[in-house]
């Protein structure tokens, strides 16, 4: 059985956002870059689900210049075979990621597409549905509990809806999933492990067709207004608590209103 | 090409959802504006009781034995050939993983242009400007597309599903298609296991997230719940990492809250998050993160280690 995994990086969120001087990007400069969390998720059911099933993983990357360290990342928590796909700039859109690696896929075998269900930066919607129908290959976002049927033509996999109900699929094989969490939580790479391997793994190149994009076009970023903002509450640990306390009572919320 | 706004019609044990209602509302209002017509896109076995709940509405149905349950090949080879044909302004969906899959989908298939993660539709000079809620929340960016037209994913609670459901009785024209496709095959509906708490029925929620460090300290939440009479409830990491269990998950694949008191601790407050508990009466919310999201839907904040913050509560409510 060939899994396939496509990653990408996004900025970090831990790190303050800014706006550029064009008002329509992030100010990229001083960013920095994290895998994208669902595409961890991919990568880690992809792995199990090869240690069940028997066959490779094989991860992809469009190359944006600094895709080494994700895709050592990759080999050091178990990937057979790293690829880097085109050459950008960026990160491009999804519908632009989407043919890039559509024409990688072609040349590359894959019964089992994962990709993150979602990123942070999918401005112009999911990757996996849009590869699905780049490709013609049958596709469902949003699961979990992926298991690769008997006969290894198919697989089953639950789609999540709201309130915690799911429904099961049989898919044919191949099809790609778009992932939503994994089994158990992405295994850890040891650092010196990526490093040795950025220096001394083999990182595959396969070019990638020029491809136009989505047709969304940004007209402006903005930080979400203060308008909505809470009121806040400064101080220490026990004056914020104090203060909740105090609202808390007002309201008839809280059993006590004696601040200590 | 016309000026109308067609609407992915979701159900769900024959029911429509919020969801659809949400998109439905806002469309007829775009319509308007537009001068074209609200079209909704029901595709079922039977379609006549569906069509019954969307009130007022033109419906453009599809009935075939293979769409009885939701399938992403099976609705996306039926919906294309008809919004190829159709050429609507506008297509929304609701963000849901049936929306997600039939967007994309359609997409990709059809070529249109695609804005995902909307809060806000409007028409500028008769095209659409999509506000697209990015970065977890932490960026807004508007969006138009390059042709004008293109299909567009819709938060769930960025408009009222009040203003989708109105009397009357819809208008049904029946397309005549069949499913063809059948490589994603629905096998069975999975509910939840009833839980001992039902988060939707508390009137204070004391909700935890990744803040939280580790699984030992959820027992200091617990303490906490029980000096304020509420239960505990959770963003999914913590489902997820199994320290709470599911039933107990708040959110877009969780529930949906409206209790007095929402006490948001170490929750960031994703978009996902946020669409199950943004109609709190009160939300409180203690971050570490003094960009976290959570602060513009709390109607209280405060920045700080919960696990300061947590004990000294507890102290002065016990």
């Amino acid at each position: 059985m060939e899994f396939v995994v496509l990653l990408k990086q996004v900025p970090d969120l831990a790190e303050e956002l800014e706006i550029d001087a064009t008002g329509r990007d992030l100010a990229r400069d001083w960013l920095s870059y994290v895998t994208s969390e669902w595409d961890e998720y991919a990568l880690e059911e992809a792995l199990q689900l090869r240690d069940l099933a028997g066959g490779t993983v094989t991860c992809l990357a469009l190359d944006t210049g600094s895709v080494e360290e994700l895709l050592a990342t990759c080999l050091a928590r178990g990937a057979d075979r790293v690829i880097k796909v085109g050459t950008f700039e960026r990160q491009p859109d999804s519908h632009t990621s989407a043919r890039a690696f559509a024409g990688a896929l072609r040349t590359i075998g894959h019964d089992l597409v994962l990709v993150g269900v979602q990123a942070i930066d999918d401005v112009d919607g999911q990757l996996g549905p849009i590869l699905a129908a780049e490709l013609g290959l049958p596709h469902v976002s949003v699961v979990t509990h992926i298991a690769v049927g008997t006969d290894g033509t198919t697989v089953s996999a639950n789609q999540e809806y709201a309130g915690g109900v799911v429904a099961e699929f049989e898919v044919d094989l191949p099809a790609v999933l778009g992932v939503q969490t994994s089994r158990e939580a992405p295994r850890y790479a040891p650092v010196s492990r990526v490093r040795q391997l950025m220096k001394t793994a083999a990182i595959e190149a396969l070019e990638a067709p020029a491809g136009h994009d989505g047709g969304s076009i940004v007209e402006s970023m903005s930080v979400p207004g203060a308008a909505g903002h809470a009121e806040m509450i400064g101080g220490d640990a026990a004056a914020v608590a104090d203060r909740i306390v105090a609202i808390l009572a007002e309201r008839g919320l809280a059993k006590t209103g004696a601040a200590s | 090409m016309s000026n109308d706004i067609f609407i992915l019609v979701e159900h769900r044990d024959g029911a429509v959802t919020d969801g659809t209602f949400e998109i439905l509302g806002r469309a007829r209002e775009l319509a308007s504006q537009a001068g074209g017509e609200a079209v909704a896109l029901l595709l079922a076995a039977v379609v006549g009781p569906l069509a019954e709940q969307l009130g007022g509405t033109r419906i453009l149905a599809v009935e075939d034995p293979g769409l009885a349950e939701f399938s992403p090949s099976a609705y996306e080879g039926v919906l294309a050939p008809i919004v190829t044909e159709r050429e609507p302004l506008l297509l929304l969906a609701p963000n849901s993983a049936v929306g997600m899959d039939v967007a994309g989908g359609l997409s990709g298939a059809t070529g249109l242009a695609m804005a995902a993660f909307a809060t806000r539709i409007a028409l500028v000079d008769g095209a659409p400007v999509i506000t697209c809620q990015l970065f977890a929340g932490k960026i807004d960016v508007d969006v138009r597309f390059r042709d004008g037209r293109g299909i567009c994913t819709v938060v769930a609670g960025a408009y009222p599903a009040s203003a989708g459901r109105t009397a009357g009785s819809p208008r049904v024209e029946t397309v005549s298609m069949s499913v063809t496709d059948q490589r994603v095959r629905f096998r069975r509906l999975i509910r939840p296991e009833a839980g001992d708490v039902d988060i939707t029925r508390e009137a204070i929620l004391v909700s935890v997230g990744r803040g939280i460090g580790e699984q030992d300290n959820i027992e200091l939440v617990e303490e906490l719940a029980a000096a304020l009479g509420g239960a505990v409830s959770s963003s999914r990491p913590i489902a997820d990492s199994g320290w709470l269990p599911r039933t107990r998950q708040v959110g877009k694949s969780g529930l949906r809250v409206k209790p007095k008191l929402y006490l948001a601790l170490g929750i960031s407050g994703a978009p996902e998050h946020l669409e199950g508990m943004r109609d709190a009466e009160l939300i409180v919310a203690v971050n570490t993160d003094p960009h976290a999201p959570i602060f513009g839907v709390a109607h209280f904040g405060a920045v700080a280690d919960i696990l300061d913050v947590i004990p000294a509560l507890t102290k002065r409510l016990g």
